[in-house]
């Protein structure tokens, strides 16, 4: 006869409602470890999306993603002559605003060249770019549809294709366009005085730049020695994806993401503490029935068995409300919420260790009571 | 049919309980000695404080004695040999509790309740609930079996307490104001219940009663003062 089961199925409607409680805490706790997946992930696709060996950026600076890099706009062919070099691209990044459907969207622009690579490398929905002005890849989170179009600078763009979980580190959605229509962008969205200027017929001084090229290796190339062989060039510098994804995380993301560490920590001690008091509440609650227990000659094992049990139901079925409400919901989140079943496995395993202690407070309750306590005198 | 009616089933010798010391102590028995026979039903009567609930406690192996010997059904207890874990089972075995209130476990139902002391002396489910039926059956309240406690009138709960009592067959039924709860009929039929049962199981009942209108149906009555023992005729034990 288990007595646990028994006792929960006698309060069965508290009990749930505890769960649904324990749940909404589980959700939270979830929502936290996804979003701090998803920030780390969203700030590594934007370098692991073109899938690039090497990133050739402006001398001492650490590349696009972490600080303002400008090349000269033939770097790619010097880069494309290199040997061992298979393909290479320009590419340029550079966050703006536009109106859209009365709202003001912040987007991550992204330039490539076509037929080069750099560009989207899954369309979800629609194509890729084929014409060379005035089309647009748009992330799905941008809000944006296919055939929607929108003005960047004094253009109008229309959406042609749409990808997914494309957003830079600061989780703005991320626009393809050619890098031609970026290049221009870049002219039309600079400061005013420098507009004006260009208006009234002085030549622009600066010729065209572009923030990186990028470039895939032969298959057995070591991209150290191609790295090595760009930063003799002085005016430019090299980074394998490796080095990319480190700066990233080390640079640009760390703050953020030691924030969110700090947060989940704070929030599993509070889900810590609430487990412990609900169990330790049931517990005392229940100090009669186990002195009863007791004097009818139940074991301690009996005892601990009822405790124990219902503190692991409790965390079980709170976790699995967590975990079905933050899959439902994860969605609708700004930002993205991803999470891994490795996340699901170690929550899992600390709530199993939080409620096995917690429930160490209410055993130790449970083994005091004094079994004359049911003889009510 | 064998005749132990003579037998000693529960047997005190010189048994003291205080608590604290010094100018802090508390005598709550004194030098007690009692024997109490299979098929006896003995009262303890006497004001509050007496010790009557120490006694109790003492002789269901849930408080030791500060001094003296106690014997259940011929076993020597508390003596340094005996864990907590030994008492336990011993009060499983051998021992019977009947409380003021029935203390049903308001989580299982009347079957369950009395199933329970079964498997945790090692029946197997379906010989508990067997048993469990037949002891409710026979203390007519086998009708209620599937009913959860707080659905049971105050009489049926008590007979389902006493079914529990008795499923392990104890010799030993320690009862702390059995009839308290009940009106004096229904007292009156628990009581010649609880000693019809005593007869057919060759046990003993203890109990501590302030009621009156049950008394007649004791063999013998104790009167507990100051912590001290004296029988109906009022001899000190």
């Amino acid at each position: 006869m288990n007595l646990a089961w028994r006792d929960v199925r006698h309060n069965l409607f508290r009990f749930i409602l505890t769960c649904l409680g324990l749940g909404l805490l589980m959700t939270v706790v979830l929502a936290m470890m996804g979003i701090y997946n998803g920030l780390v992930a969203d700030a590594l696709n934007i370098v692991k999306a073109p899938r690039a060996d090497i990133w050739v950026v402006e001398a001492g600076t650490q590349g696009p993603f972490a600080e303002a890099s400008k090349i000269p706009n033939d770097t790619r062919e010097a880069v494309a002559r290199l040997h061992g070099v298979a393909a290479a691209g320009s590419v340029t990044y550079q966050t703006i605003e536009a109106p859209f459907k009365g709202a003001t969207l912040r987007l991550y622009a992204i330039g490539y060249e076509l037929g080069r690579i750099g560009g989207p490398q899954s369309i979800t929905q629609g194509r890729g770019l084929e014409a060379s002005h005035f089309e647009l890849v748009a992330d799905a989170k941008t809000g944006m549809v296919l055939n929607d179009t929108i003005v960047l600078g004094r253009n109008r763009f229309t959406v042609v294709g749409l990808v997914k979980d494309t957003m830079d580190s600061g989780g703005n959605p991320a626009v393809f366009m050619t890098l031609a229509d970026a290049q221009v962008l870049q002219t039309q969205l600079a400061p005013a005085a420098a507009r004006v200027q260009i208006a009234r017929g002085v030549p622009a001084t600066a010729e065209a730049t572009v923030a990186a090229v990028i470039a895939r290796l032969d298959a057995n190339v070591d991209a150290q020695s191609v790295t090595r062989t760009v930063r003799q060039w002085k005016h430019l510098s090299a980074l394998t994806e490796a080095d990319q994804e480190e700066i990233l995380i080390k640079s640009v993301v760390d703050k953020a993401r030691k924030q969110i560490s700090l947060f989940l920590g704070i929030l599993l001690t509070v889900s810590a503490v609430v487990i412990a008091l609900i169990i330790y509440t049931m517990t005392m609650e229940k100090l009669k029935q186990i002195a009863t227990l007791k004097l009818i000659g139940a074991p301690d094992r009996t005892i601990i068995a009822l405790i124990v049990q219902q503190s692991v139901a409790l965390g079980g079925v709170g976790l699995a409300l967590g975990l079905a409400l933050i899959l439902t919901v994860k969605d609708y989140f700004p930002r993205r919420v991803l999470l891994e079943p490795v996340n699901a496995l170690v929550l899992t395993g600390i709530i199993l260790v939080v409620c096995v202690l917690a429930s160490g407070l209410g055993v130790r309750a449970a083994l005091k009571v004094d079994p004359a306590t049911a003889l009510g005198g | 049919m064998r005749d132990d009616s003579h037998q000693v089933i529960v047997d005190i010798r010189g048994v003291a309980k205080h608590y604290g010391e010094g100018e802090t102590r508390v005598d709550a028995l004194r030098n007690l000695d009692l024997t109490v026979h299979a098929g006896e039903v003995v009262a303890l009567l006497g004001p509050s404080g007496s010790g009557k609930t120490t006694l109790l406690n003492i002789i269901g192996c849930i408080i030791d004695p500060s001094h003296g010997q106690v014997s259940l059904d011929g076993e020597l207890v508390y003596d340094n040999r005996w864990l907590r874990g030994d008492l336990r089972r011993l009060r499983l075995d051998k021992v019977g509790f009947i409380f003021q209130a029935h203390n049903l476990l308001p989580f299982l139902n009347a079957a369950d309740n009395v199933a329970l002391v079964l498997q945790l002396a090692g029946k197997s489910r379906a010989q508990a609930q067997a048993r469990a039926q037949e002891l409710l059956d026979y203390l007519e309240v086998g009708h209620r079996a599937r009913a959860m406690p707080a659905l049971l009138s105050g009489g049926e709960a008590q007979r389902v307490a006493i079914a529990r009592t008795l499923a392990n067959g104890p010799r030993i039924i320690l009862a702390d104001e059995p009839t308290a709860a009940l009106d004096s009929k229904r007292a009156g039929i628990v009581m010649d219940l609880m000693r019809k049962l005593v007869a057919e199981q060759d046990a003993c009942i203890i109990a501590v009663t302030h009621d009156e209108k049950i008394l007649d149906r004791f063999d013998r009555l104790f009167h507990l003062r100051d912590g001290r023992l004296e029988d109906d005729k009022g001899d000190e034990k």
